[in-house]
């Protein structure tokens, strides 16, 4: 796929997340934004998965540890064709599975994750199979720059360094925004990229909204070999709509009619830059 | 004389003992197999299993929540996956991991609690796991398993083995002796296995506890009390046709868990009967919700009247009312 096609992509799978936030009335939207761009290059230009081989003991991995940020995930699996879009419209509404974080039981979703500190554990264990196994599968997590003084993320990137699992990419989406204030307001954690390389880890920096510098990054993987990889994306909260970014209260805001029609006129607009 | 009865003296082994044996003969012809410790395969006796197939063994060092997520992520992987670390670590502080990662994900991961109780005796509260019935209980998808004897604690890991659904494990240091029964071939996850059989009174305990309830009922068959015990290797699932039956038979029932008498297998027996309609004479013996009296594993159990002396006593005081 193309850089134009991908760039296509990322304006149509925001769209669909605010008309699935707004039907639903509930939503992450802020972080769902800010990791578009991410989620999209991981399915449509990184990850060896598809709805057929799904069930593959050599398929990629892609575990979502900011469970929260389904609704991009959603939209980008349904893009996919693991399920049919439609099937959206019943977005947290009463015994659907799609529920406001990620559940095994939608096609496509590896692990149940929403509990914040999971995603890196457990991803060190099937990176970790795949080494026992002499497998070539590569291993995803998306992590939130809020969700980093988890220890837990910490027990596994000791783990990942020791196991040498450069089979292992972690991406940090970088939005600098959590439910409370900026992440370093809340629990610092700068200097990041010094943090894990201290622990082990080899570290590239992105801006995570640019879908070039992802795909260089991604195609570069290993950074190191024998050590896990970090991508620490700088993105912007609430990207894509003028009036949701870097704005707090859309963490987990939900759009008026009114928002909504102006945010589908911005995002529109931005698809008319790639009009031939 | 109760080796008389039931119990089968000499050469028997601590139950975690048994349970490393029987991983390492399991993962002779079963490649799966992986355990992860967490500086653990000393106390959990698997030193030898990790010489022998040190492909099929994870250390990710003091860190019980990564232990437990490494364990799911292994699991979702076709791995037959053993997670072992103390009890009292490995059912409170990778609690959260339990639940979300083993049994909402539902991956085939079983956690196995060693020295478990107050087998840590003077160590201390830190090292004693009272709780950990009562927090699995309220976790939806994990079978909760005591083995009583060495032939329990093999047959629950072949089975742990075999099971594509999590199972929680528990199993302590000391050595127990085999508890003799007719049904050997009998066990599977649910059901609970009669030792003893009699009308007077039920006994209903697991794990070591079991072997001071036998006792127990030796002393009282010399009072002319007959005793059914059972043990009760499972909690979760309960088994309640045994359950029922027993309160049918039985004019009182007792249940003895090295746990708190919060939310553990007594509390699991009286919501069931209580619920369907039984009201016969019931007690749980436990741990009292206060921090225990200091001492060895026997001196903390004998404090609380978990002995064979203890129970028995309890056994006069509830068929005597």
């Amino acid at each position: 796929m193309t850089t134009k096609e991908l760039k296509i992509k990322s304006i149509e799978y925001r769209k669909k997340i605010l008309k699935y936030i707004l039907q639903a009335k509930a939503g992450h939207t802020g972080g769902s934004l800010s990791c578009t761009d991410i989620i999209n290059v991981l399915y449509n230009d990184v990850l060896n998965v598809s709805p057929q081989s799904f069930t593959s003991p050599d398929r990629d991995r892609y575990v979502q540890s900011k469970g929260h940020c389904v609704e991009a995930l959603f939209v980008v699996l349904a893009d996919q064709g693991f399920f049919p879009e439609e099937e959206l419209n019943t977005l947290c509404r009463y015994q659907s599975h799609y529920i406001g974080h990620p559940t095994r039981k939608v096609k496509g979703v590896e692990q149940n994750t929403g509990a914040l500190g999971h995603g890196l554990p457990i991803c060190v264990g099937t990176a970790i199979a795949a080494k026992l196994d002499n497998k070539d599968y590569r291993v995803f997590t998306l992590m939130g720059d809020g969700e980093l003084p988890e220890g837990s993320n910490w027990e596994a990137a000791l783990s990942a360094a020791h196991y040498k699992l450069d089979n292992l990419c972690a991406i940090v989406d970088k939005n600098s925004l959590q439910i409370t204030a900026s992440t370093s307001d809340v629990m610092n954690t700068d200097p990041l990229d010094e943090k894990w390389k201290a622990f082990g880890w080899a570290v590239k920096e992105v801006n995570g909204n640019d879908i070039d510098e992802l795909r260089a990054a991604f195609n570069s993987l290993p950074f190191e070999k024998g050590k896990p990889s970090v991508i620490i994306a700088h993105t912007t909260k609430g990207k894509g709509v003028s009036f949701m970014e870097n704005e707090l209260k859309w963490h987990h805001g939900v759009p008026s009619k009114e928002q909504y029609e102006q945010a589908m006129e911005e995002l529109d607009s931005l698809l008319t830059d790639f009009s031939d | 004389m109760a080796e008389q009865i039931n119990i089968q003296p000499g050469g028997d082994k601590p139950n975690q003992d048994v349970f490393s044996e029987t991983l390492q003969r399991l993962a002779e012809t079963d490649r799966s197999i992986i355990a992860v410790t967490s500086d653990s395969r000393g106390s959990g006796k698997l030193v030898p299993f990790g010489k022998k197939f040190p492909q099929q063994i994870v250390e990710v060092g003091i860190a019980e929540q990564n232990l437990v997520g490494v364990a799911a992520g292994l699991g979702s992987c076709d791995k037959k996956v053993f997670a072992v670390s103390p009890a009292c670590f490995l059912t409170a502080r990778s609690l959260e991991q339990i639940k979300n990662d083993i049994c909402y994900s539902d991956h085939p991961v079983t956690v196995v609690g060693i020295s478990a109780g107050v087998s840590y005796g003077a160590l201390g509260s830190t090292h004693h796991s009272l709780h950990d019935f009562a927090v699995l209980r309220a976790i939806n998808n994990i079978s909760i398993v005591v083995p009583a004897d060495n032939y329990e604690t093999e047959k629950a890991t072949e089975l742990a083995a075999a099971s594509d659904k999590p199972v929680y494990l528990r199993f302590g240091k000391k050595i127990m002796p085999s508890l003799k029964t007719d049904n050997r071939d009998g066990f599977v996850f649910g059901k609970g296995r009669i030792i003893t059989e009699g009308n007077d009174v039920a006994i209903i305990a697991n794990g070591e506890t079991v072997y001071p309830a036998v006792q127990a009922a030796a002393l009282l068959k010399e009072q002319g009390i007959e005793a059914t015990v059972v043990s009760m290797h499972t909690i979760k699932p309960l088994d309640t046709e045994l359950l029922s039956s027993l309160s049918n038979k039985c004019k009182a029932i007792i249940t003895v868990e090295e746990h708190s008498v919060n939310g553990g297998l007594g509390e699991a027996c009286a919501s069931w009967l209580l619920q369907h309609g039984y009201n016969k004479p019931f007690k749980i013996m436990g741990i009292p919700d206060e921090y225990t009296v200091t001492g060895s594993q026997v001196e903390i159990l004998n404090h609380y009247g978990i002995s064979k002396e203890g129970i028995a006593k309890e056994v006069l005081n509830i068929i005597n009312k």
